[in-house]
């Protein structure tokens, strides 16, 4: 009966201890949300805890300064296509390193380990000064491109190629006439579509997420994403409290959206590089 | 004899095509990655300012950063947010791991993935968001704290230096421990069951097994960890930019090394002199990534046994 108690009480604690961390966790996000819908006098005079009503005043203000919907376009043409292309080349890369026995494969498969410890931030002022000369600041291209060199998505799609693709199913492909390139077409990359979609996942929220790339790169107001627009806009807006707080709303939103749905793969695909 | 090699000669053909798969990657990263690099190497030799012809100017661009007060001040400031963030979120992330591995709790999937969420979410909006709960006398948290009567209440939060580079710290603490509790958690689920075993028998409790049979068997999760949080921590830029309108006030008390470097590069148009910046902050990074991963091998290694 007294371990029973004692049991449980330890039970107690730890929920109490997960439960405070959860709000910790989501209670920001939830104040976030609610201010929104609240007028600016609203939010400067009570604190708020369930909805408002003065979202569309809120939006009108918040439109009327900057058109949030066009950094949401423009982040999206960043994140498609950067997100396509290291799907499918991350799963072409991975595909040769796994499957083919060609000369200098393990170091070039170090080449592809070693870039993932590259800094980033350190190469901004080369990378800025070659889109220009290359004239291609203010442009989509940039991003979309270097999604074809994703050392991490090459790293963990070659570990599920090397798994899930047996030698005999290509050489049963080879016999009915497929090249190479069919090969992969065909065969591996609906084999792996999972592993892909995982990496997709993940790297769209990267891109979606990046500041300083197209803080560099998009010099054109026109051309601001969304995590750039939110970075100027409380010199925008001054004291709209509650524009401000849509604003951030409309960025974060989808995320969550997205993540509620895809949480699993979002996990799975976290672990990529930490098991050696 | 003949159509041996021709055999040969068209599996050699076979394994090249190996090659040609893997060629777009190294041709993206000739250009956009690693170009970029050698280029601000290159840079960090000479005076310009992205308008008249670049000057050579040997290492004078370096001699001028090991003398740049604000340089330094600026390391010191982004390794000070990386420690006040990465020691409570290690031990957070292990009590997480201790407490989800040994005990079948319900809803544990769903308490990770929340507490997973903040990383998600665009780093640039929760600097703004945090931005907005504490700046002003009738920001939320003041008014909290007004109704609770602490005395002093409102604060100018984001005058007390202090007070900004712990909110970084706590930002980013907040931000990564749900990651670092998902990874180690994926490196004890790794680990063989039966080393458990052993411990059990041996009349172990749950606190003695993980301290000394499951922390040192995850040590290399934990050197992985180590290594690519100072990689990331020391070039923080997003909140602590947006927190503070990109100046790490006050009194640069939060300025990191990222944000002095975009500053002289985009802002003062120093690309010489920014491009130095990344070089010695590149030095840094990489002595730090070798004296953790040095420090922990050692550590590991009066344990292990093996």
């Amino acid at each position: 009966m007294a371990i029973r108690k004692k049991v449980k009480s330890s039970t107690i604690v730890m929920y109490v201890f997960l439960i405070l961390l959860l709000l910790l966790s989501i209670v920001p996000f939830y104040l976030v949300v609610i201010n929104s819908t609240h007028s600016s006098f609203d939010i400067v005079t009570k604190l708020n805890l369930l909805p408002g009503k003065s979202m569309g005043e809120n939006y009108t203000t918040m439109q009327s300064h900057v058109n949030i919907w066009k950094g949401f376009l423009n982040s999206l043409l960043i994140a498609v296509p950067y997100t396509a292309f290291t799907g499918y080349f991350g799963a072409l890369t991975a595909f040769g390193f796994a499957k083919y026995r060609f000369k200098g494969r393990n170091i070039l498969f170090g080449v592809v380990l070693a870039s993932m410890m590259i800094p980033a931030q350190v190469s901004i002022i080369g990378f800025y000064q070659l889109n220009l000369k290359l004239h291609l600041l203010n442009s989509y291209i940039p991003f979309a491109i270097t999604g074809i060199s994703n050392a991490t998505a090459v790293f963990f799609l070659r570990g599920i190629i090397e798994q899930s693709i047996p030698n005999s199913m290509m050489e049963a492909a080879r016999l009915e006439g497929c090249s190479e390139f069919m090969i992969f077409n065909r065969i591996v990359l609906p084999c792996v579509t999972p592993g892909v979609a995982t990496m997709c996942i993940f790297n769209f929220v990267s891109c979606w997420n990046n500041y300083i790339g197209p803080l560099i790169i998009m010099t054109d107001s026109e051309k601001y994403t969304m995590p750039v627009m939110i970075a100027m806009i409380k010199g925008l807006y001054l004291t709209n409290y509650g524009a401000m707080y849509l604003a951030i709303t409309i960025s974060i939103v989808p995320i969550i959206i997205v993540y509620c749905f895809f949480s699993k793969y979002i996990i799975n695909g976290l672990t990529v590089g930490a098991e050696k | 004899m003949l159509p041996k090699t021709g055999k040969k000669k068209k599996l050699k053909n076979r394994e090249n095509s190996g090659l040609v798969f893997i060629s777009p990657f190294f041709l993206v990263f000739a250009v956009f990655g690693l170009y970029p690099v050698i280029y601000t190497i290159y840079l960090s030799f000479y005076k310009w300012d992205g308008l008249a012809p670049s000057v050579f100017i040997g290492i004078k661009n370096f001699h001028r950063l090991l003398t740049d007060k604000v340089f330094f001040l600026s390391v010191w400031n982004t390794f000070r947010i990386w420690v006040c963030n990465f020691i409570p979120q290690m031990l957070l992330a292990l009590v997480l791991s201790a407490i989800f591995t040994f005990n079948k709790l319900k809803g544990m999937k769903f308490f990770r993935a929340a507490y997973y969420l903040p990383n998600l979410i665009t780093a640039a909006s929760v600097g703004l968001l945090f931005n907005l709960l504490f700046d002003g006398d009738k920001s939320v948290v003041n008014y909290i704290l007004t109704i609770l009567k602490v005395p002093g209440a409102p604060f100018q939060f984001f005058n007390s230096g202090i007070f900004t580079t712990g909110l970084v710290s706590y930002i980013q603490c907040w931000m990564w421990f749900g990651y670092t509790t998902v990874i180690i958690m994926a490196g004890i689920t790794a680990i063989d069951s039966s080393v458990y075993d052993a411990a059990m028998v041996d009349g172990a409790s749950k606190m003695q097994t993980y301290i000394y049979i499951t922390m040192p068997l995850i040590k290399p999760t934990l050197v992985y960890m180590m290594i690519t949080s100072i990689i990331g921590g020391m070039q923080l830029f997003d909140v602590p930019a947006t927190l503070t309108n990109g100046l790490g006030d006050p009194r640069k008390s939060i300025l990191t090394t990222s944000m002095y470097l975009y500053n002289q590069g985009f802002k003062s148009h120093n690309y010489g002199y920014a491009s130095a910046i990344s070089v010695g902050l590149f030095v840094i990074i990489a002595i730090l990534s070798i004296f953790s991963f040095r420090a922990m091998q050692n550590k590991g290694g009066t344990q292990d046994g093996n």
